[in-house]
C-alpha cells in the first residue's frame, strides 16, 4: 500500500496498537532541557529510572544567562540550571550544560551533532520539537507528563495524526526568505490550520532551501497547529548528516543512507488535506499582531479589523492592535521599534546569522540589538568567520547561546509596551516580557529594522 | 491520577480564540516549584495590573464567576508553549474542565494526563453555551459526563467525543506508566527487531566516543 513519509516513520516504530486506536510508540531519541525538572520530580516520586539513558540528550538553554555567567541570574533561575546538571549526572544523561562547548538550544544541537537523524521518532519537552522533522525524522514536542513516561519507558502513547501536504512552488525573491515562507505559510492557513496534522513540506523551493532553512520552515510547523512538520531526507539531507558527531559513519552510514531513501511519500500516497502556495514570494513577511498568522508583506498597511469578516474576528484584531499600540491603515515600516533581537530555535544557525551580518554590513543599529547564537557551536563558526565583528562594529551586542529574548526566562526582556523585531517565532500577548510588543521577522529583516530604527524591508538596503 | 467520571459546576466564560500556555501561565512563574501550586498564577497578567492589583473586567474577578470549575472559551484554547503548568494552574485555580471549539494538541494531551478534561464541541455549540452562563438570567451550571460523553447546559444536552486509553484512564483514574510497564516485554521485543533493522539507532557511544567531544 503506498504510503507518505510520515506514515512511513510512523508505522516502523509502532510497538502496538489498541482497539481503540491508541498507538504505542518506540522513541529512539529523546532530548532534555531544564524544563524536565517537573518530570524528573515525577521519577523520584513513584521511584522511577530512565530506561535508556544512552538515547537520552540534555542541553541547558532555556534559563542559561547570555552574559555574566550564572551569578548573573536571580536565585531560582540559577537553580534551574543547576538542578538540571545534578539531574543529568544522576541519571548518566549525556549533557551540555552552560560553559561546556557544545551547549545551546536544544532544537539546535540535535540537528547539528548528528543526534537527530531521518526516520527517528525523535520527542523532546518543548512544542518547537517540530524543528527536527527538517531531517525527515518524525519529531514532536510533548508535556512534562509525557517527558517522564518516556523517560521511564522509552515509549509513548499517541493516536495517528492526520496527514497535510503544503507544496511550496514557485520562487523566492531576493531578500525572502525561509522564515518568510513558513510565514506565509501561516498567514495562509492560519494558528488552527494545521491542527491535529503532521505536515509534509514539498515541492520546489523546498527541495531547494539547505537544511537549515528546512528547519526554519519545520520549527513553527506548531504556530499552524501541526504536531509536527517534516521534509522527505534527499541528497541534502544526506550530506548534512555525514561527519556529525553523533552520526553514523562508514558502512552504517550508507546502510542508513540505502534505508533512508525509501522512505520518501509514495507518489500515489494520499494527503488528508492537501495546501498549494503557488505565487511567487515576492516580499519579506512581518508581523502585526499578536499571532504568527497576522504575518503580512513588509511593504503593507495594517488591516481594518472591520474586514475581518466576522464580529469575533473584529474584536480579536482590535485587541490585538491595542496591545501593539497600532491603528489600522498605517504603513507597516512607518512603525518605529525599540529593539531587536536576532537567535531562536527558529533562527539561530549560522546562515542566519549570515544573512544578519551581510545586511549588518551596511550600516550602524539605532536600538539595541541583541544577537544570541543558537548554540555555542555556531557561535565559534561565526567568530571563525568573523562574524561576531561585523556585528559589533555595527553597534549589535554580540552574547552567548541559550533561548535568551525568545522567551526570556534568563532575564533577557523586552521593556512593558517596547517594540521588538525578533526572529524568533512567538508574538503572543507578553511571549518576550510583560506588555512587550513583538514583531517577527527573517534575520535580515530584522538586522535592516535595527539599522533604520523602524520596521524595513532589508531590499531597500540593497 | 484523579479520576474524572461526571462534573457538576458553575462555569465561567471567555470567549476570547487563541489563548495560548503564554497567557494562561507566563514564562516566569515556571521555575516555581511544581508543589507549591500555581492557582495564582492562572491567567496572571491579565487578572493583575503592573501593580498587582486585580482587574475588576476580568471575568474571573467577577463575584458570579469566583468558585468556576468550568471555562468555556474560544478556538485554538492552549495553543503555543507546551508547558504543562498551563495545566496545572488551571486545575490548582480550581477547574476541572474546559469546554472550547478547539484546542492546542499538547495542551489537550496534557490536560488529560492530568484529571482535566478538555471537551471539544462544534463553535456554534460553544457560543451558544457561552450565550447561555453569560447572560443575568441564565443559569451558569454545566454538568459534564464523561462516561455518557454528554455536555448539558442551558436545559440542552451537547454530545462530545474522546477515545481510548486517555478516556479510560480518566475515567478509572489510572496512572499512564503504570500501565504501559504492564507492556515492556513487547516494548524490549520491538526493541530489538528495530535495532537490527536500524542499528545505526541504538546507542551511539562507540561512534560519539571516537570524536572529539565538548
Ligand atoms: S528558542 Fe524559544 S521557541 Fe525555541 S526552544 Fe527556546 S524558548 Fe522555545
Amino acid at each position: 500500500m503506498s504510503q507518505t513519509l510520515f506514515e512511513k516513520v510512523w508505522s516502523s516504530h509502532e510497538i502496538l496498537r489498541t482497539e481503540d486506536g491508541d498507538s504505542l510508540l518506540y522513541v529512539d531519541r529523546h532530548l532534555v532541557h531544564e524544563g524536565s525538572r517537573t518530570a524528573i520530580d515525577k521519577l523520584d516520586d513513584n521511584q522511577l529510572g530512565v530506561a535508556r539513558r544512552h538515547q537520552t540528550f540534555g542541553t541547558a538553554d532555556h534559563y542559561v544567562p547570555t552574559q555574566g555567567g550564572l551569578d548573573s541570574l536571580a536565585v531560582d533561575q540559577r537553580k534551574m540550571v543547576e538542578t538540571f546538571d545534578a539531574n543529568m549526572s544522576r541519571f548518566g544523561i549525556e549533557a551540555w550544560g552552560l560553559g561546556t562547548r557544545r551547549q545551546g538550544i536544544v532544537h539546535v544541537i540535535g540537528p547539528e551533532l548528528g543526534l537527530t537523524l531521518p526516520g527517528m521518532v525523535l520527542v523532546c519537552g518543548d512544542s518547537h520539537t517540530s524543528t527536527h522533522g527538517a531531517l525527515g525524522a518524525l519529531a514532536f514536542g510533548i508535556g512534562a507528563s509525557e517527558v517522564a513516561h518516556v523517560l521511564a519507558t522509552q515509549a509513548i502513547w499517541q493516536r495517528t495524526p492526520k496527514a497535510m501536504r503544503v507544496s511550496v512552488n514557485g520562487r523566492l525573491a531576493p531578500g525572502v526568505f525561509a522564515k518568510d515562507v513558513i510565514l506565509a505559510i501561516i498567514a495562509k492557513i492560519g494558528t488552527g490550520g494545521a491542527t491535529g496534522h503532521v505536515i509534509e513540506y514539498a515541492g520546489p523551493v523546498i527541495e531547494a532551501m539547505s537544511i537549515e532553512e528546512r528547519l526554519t520552515v519545520c520549527n513553527m510547523s506548531i504556530e499552524a497547529g501541526a504536531r509536527a512538520g517534516l521534509v522527505a531526507p534527499d541528497e541534502t539531507t544526506f550530506a548534512y548528516v555525514r561527519d556529525r558527531p553523533f552520526a553514523p559513519t562508514g558502512e552504517m552510514l550508507e546502510q542508513a543512507i540505502a534505508y533512508w531513501r525509501s522512505l520518501r511519500t509514495d507518489t500515489d500516497a494520499r494527503f488528508d488535506a492537501e495546501i498549494t502556495i503557488d505565487q511567487e514570494l515576492h516580499a519579506p513577511m512581518i508581523t502585526w499582531g499578536t499571532t504568527p498568522e497576522t504575518a503580512i508583506p513588509v511593504d503593507g498597511t495594517i488591516p481594518d479589523p472591520e474586514s475581518a469578516g466576522s464580529p469575533e474576528r473584529r474584536d480579536e484584531w482590535q485587541r490585538a492592535l491595542d496591545y501593539m499600540g497600532l491603528a489600522a491603515g498605517e504603513r507597516l515600516q512607518d512603525v518605529q521599534i525599540d529593539q531587536v533581537f536576532i537567535g531562536s530555535c527558529t533562527n539561530g544557525r549560522i546562515e542566519d546569522l549570515r544573512a544578519a551580518a551581510e545586511v549588518a554590513k551596511k550600516g550602524r543599529a539605532r536600538v539595541p540589538v541583541l544577537v544570541s547564537p543558537g548554540s555555542m557551536s555556531v557561535r565559534a563558526q561565526a567568530e571563525a568567520e568573523g562574524l561576531d565583528r561585523i556585528f559589533t562594529e555595527a553597534g549589535f551586542e554580540w552574547r552567548g547561546a541559550g533561548c535568551s529574548m525568545c522567551v526570556g526566562m534568563n532575564g533577557d526582556l523586552v521593556g512593558f509596551q517596547k517594540r521588538s523585531v525578533s526572529t524568533s517565532n512567538r508574538n503572543f500577548v507578553g511571549r518576550q516580557g510583560v506588555g512587550a510588543r513583538t514583531h517577527l521577522a527573517s534575520p535580515a529583516s530584522a538586522a535592516a529594522s535595527a539599522l533604520c530604527g523602524h520596521i524595513a524591508d532589508v531590499r531597500s538596503l540593497f | 491520577m484523579r479520576q474524572f467520571v461526571t462534573v457538576t459546576a458553575k462555569a465561567a466564560p471567555m470567549p476570547a480564540a487563541n489563548i495560548d500556555t503564554d497567557q494562561i501561565i507566563p514564562a516566569r512563574f515556571l521555575r516555581r516549584p511544581r508543589k507549591e501550586g500555581y492557582g495564582d498564577c492562572l491567567f496572571y497578567d491579565a487578572r493583575f495590573d503592573e501593580a498587582g492589583r486585580e482587574r475588576p473586567g476580568h471575568v474571573l474577578n467577577q463575584e458570579r464567576y469566583a468558585d468556576a470549575q468550568i471555562l468555556v472559551t474560544g478556538r485554538n484554547f492552549g495553543s503555543g508553549s507546551s508547558r504543562e503548568a498551563a495545566v496545572y494552574a488551571l486545575a490548582d485555580y480550581g477547574f476541572r474542565a474546559v469546554v472550547a471549539p478547539s484546542f492546542g494538541d499538547i495542551f489537550f494531551n496534557n490536560a488529560l494526563i492530568n484529571g482535566f478534561l478538555p471537551v471539544r464541541l462544534p463553535e456554534e455549540e460553544v457560543s451558544e453555551i457561552v450565550g447561555v452562563i453569560s447572560s443575568d438570567a441564565g443559569d451558569n451550571t454545566i454538568r459534564i459526563d464523561l462516561e455518557k460523553l454528554i455536555l448539558e447546559a442551558g436545559g440542552k444536552t451537547y454530545r462530545f467525543h474522546i477515545d481510548g486509553l486517555k478516556r479510560r484512564c480518566l475515567l478509572e483514574g489510572l496512572d499512564d506508566i503504570a500501565l504501559t510497564r504492564t507492556h515492556t516485554d513487547e516494548i524490549e521485543a520491538f526493541e530489538r527487531r528495530h535495532f537490527e533493522r536500524m542499528p545505526w539507532l541504538g546507542d551511539r557511544r562507540r561512534t560519539a566516543e571516537s570524536q572529539d567531544r565538548g
